[in-house]
Parts: structure tokens; C-alpha cells; sequence
């Protein structure tokens, strides 16, 4: 299995995605897609567009890092990581993770861990354009410790 | 090396890339921060608060007490805030 892992600043479409990561297979049983997309408000203010900016090289290098690491914990059959940079406005999707598996729990906790690294350890930020100016986005304690709960060792969490 | 900068931190430098010579007793990335927090107003607006800059080493992240000997490319920049 190849994952695929791209970084781009055109859109993509989620369903085109999944297609492609079961096409041809009789052995999948469960595809997760998650998409992020960018919201129109946030922290209690209006947000009319953001820019992400990204550090080109480490972050297909983080990226590719933690699929491995999903890769080491869920039986997976098909990984497929989509961040995209530059401007985006409300609605437009940002992020998309893509996960298959012979059974869903794999499918489900791989697309969350992903996620929940992505969003603390992907070099990407967020500078919001909003009614009163623009701003880099500040990191959230929620996401760390979402992040923070995947350092568990694997069988306790399942307990 | 080289050094880079994103998102305030490359705001605050005003570059988004040096290439930089270190004083040999500059031995850890901690260290290269209080450095360069000397080296003008800009860098002592971006490094005045130093706990919260993240660090990276050839596309690693880091913690300040790593070394940067072996360095080709070092990166700072503020927490992470993709997804």
C-alpha cells in the first residue's frame, strides 16, 4: 500500500478520493473520509477568508511520518492525506484524510489520529482576514490534548 | 546554515530566509534563540518570547536543548495551526 499524500493549492473532491482508494478491491470493508473546511466564523468573530501558509518539504515530511505511524498501529489498506495552502474562503475545503480497512474501527481511529496530528504537528498556519483586520490564528489547548490522548500506549486506550 | 521563518516570526524577522554564521559557543537551538535575539530590534521582537517558538532541524522538530552542529537548515516558527 501507497499512500498518498499531497499538498496543493487547487481544491479536491473527497468522493474522487475515496473512489480511487477502493477501486479494483474486493478486500476493503470501511472507508472513512473526513474533510476540514474553512469556516466563516471563529472564536467569536467573523472570518471572510484565511491564508494558510506552509513550510514546503516538512510538511510532506511530517505528513509522511505520522501515516507511518498510522500505519504501525491500524491495519490499513489505503491512506490518502490532502492539505491544501494559500487563500481560501468560507466553504472552501482545507484538509482532507482518507482511510481504508477490512473493518471500520481501523478506518474511524485512523482518520482521527491523523487529524489530531495534523492540526498540532503539521507545519501549516492559519492568518485569518476578519471585520477587524487580519490575524495568525492561536493554537488551541483542545488540540493538543486531542493529540495528547494518542500518546497512550494502544491497549490501554482500548480498555 | 540557513535559517527559516513563518508566519510571525517571519513577520517579525522581516525575511523568510537567512543564511547565517554561528558563533561556536552557540552549541543548541535554545541557544541560537537567545542569539539572535540579539542581533537587532526585529529579531528581539520575535524572539522575546521564546517559550512558545517551535523549532524545527532538516524537517524535524526539535526541542531547544538539541544541538545544532550537524544543522543544514533550521526553522522557527510560532505553535502549529493547520488541519
Amino acid at each position: 500500500m501507497t499512500p498518498t499524500i499531497r499538498l496543493q493549492s487547487e481544491d479536491f473532491d473527497a468522493a474522487i478520493e475515496a473512489a480511487k482508494l477502493t477501486r479494483g478491491r474486493t478486500d476493503i470493508g470501511a472507508v472513512v473520509t473526513f474533510t476540514g473546511i474553512c469556516r466563516d466564523h471563529e472564536a467569536g468573530h467573523g472570518v471572510s477568508a484565511m491564508t494558510l501558509e506552509h513550510y514546503p518539504g516538512m510538511a510532506e515530511a511530517e505528513i509522511a511520518r505520522h501515516v507511518d505511524e498510522a500505519r504501525r498501529r491500524w491495519p490499513l489498506l489505503g491512506v490518502t492525506v490532502i492539505h491544501r495552502f494559500g487563500r481560501m474562503q468560507p466553504g472552501d475545503n482545507i484538509v482532507l484524510v482518507v482511510t481504508a480497512a477490512a473493518h471500520r474501527h481501523a478506518a474511524f481511529e485512523s482518520a482521527e489520529f491523523l487529524m489530531d496530528y495534523l492540526k498540532t504537528r503539521a507545519p501549516f498556519w492559519k492568518h485569518e482576514e476578519r471585520p477587524g483586520g487580519m490575524g495568525w490564528v492561536e493554537a488551541k489547548d483542545a488540540d493538543d490534548a486531542a493529540a495528547g490522548r494518542w500518546q497512550r500506549p494502544r491497549k490501554d486506550a482500548a480498555e | 546554515m540557513r535559517l527559516k521563518y513563518f508566519a510571525w516570526v517571519r513577520e517579525r524577522v522581516g525575511k523568510t530566509d537567512e543564511e547565517i554564521v554561528v558563533p561556536d559557543h552557540v552549541g543548541t537551538v535554545g541557544e541560537l534563540m537567545d542569539w539572535l535575539a540579539g542581533q537587532g530590534e526585529e529579531y528581539a521582537h520575535a524572539f522575546e518570547n521564546r517559550k512558545v517558538i517551535r523549532a524545527a532541524i532538516d524537517h524535524v522538530h526539535v526541542k531547544p536543548e538539541a544541538a545544532i552542529a550537524d544543522a543544514r537548515e533550521i526553522a522557527f516558527f510560532p505553535p502549529m495551526t493547520g488541519g
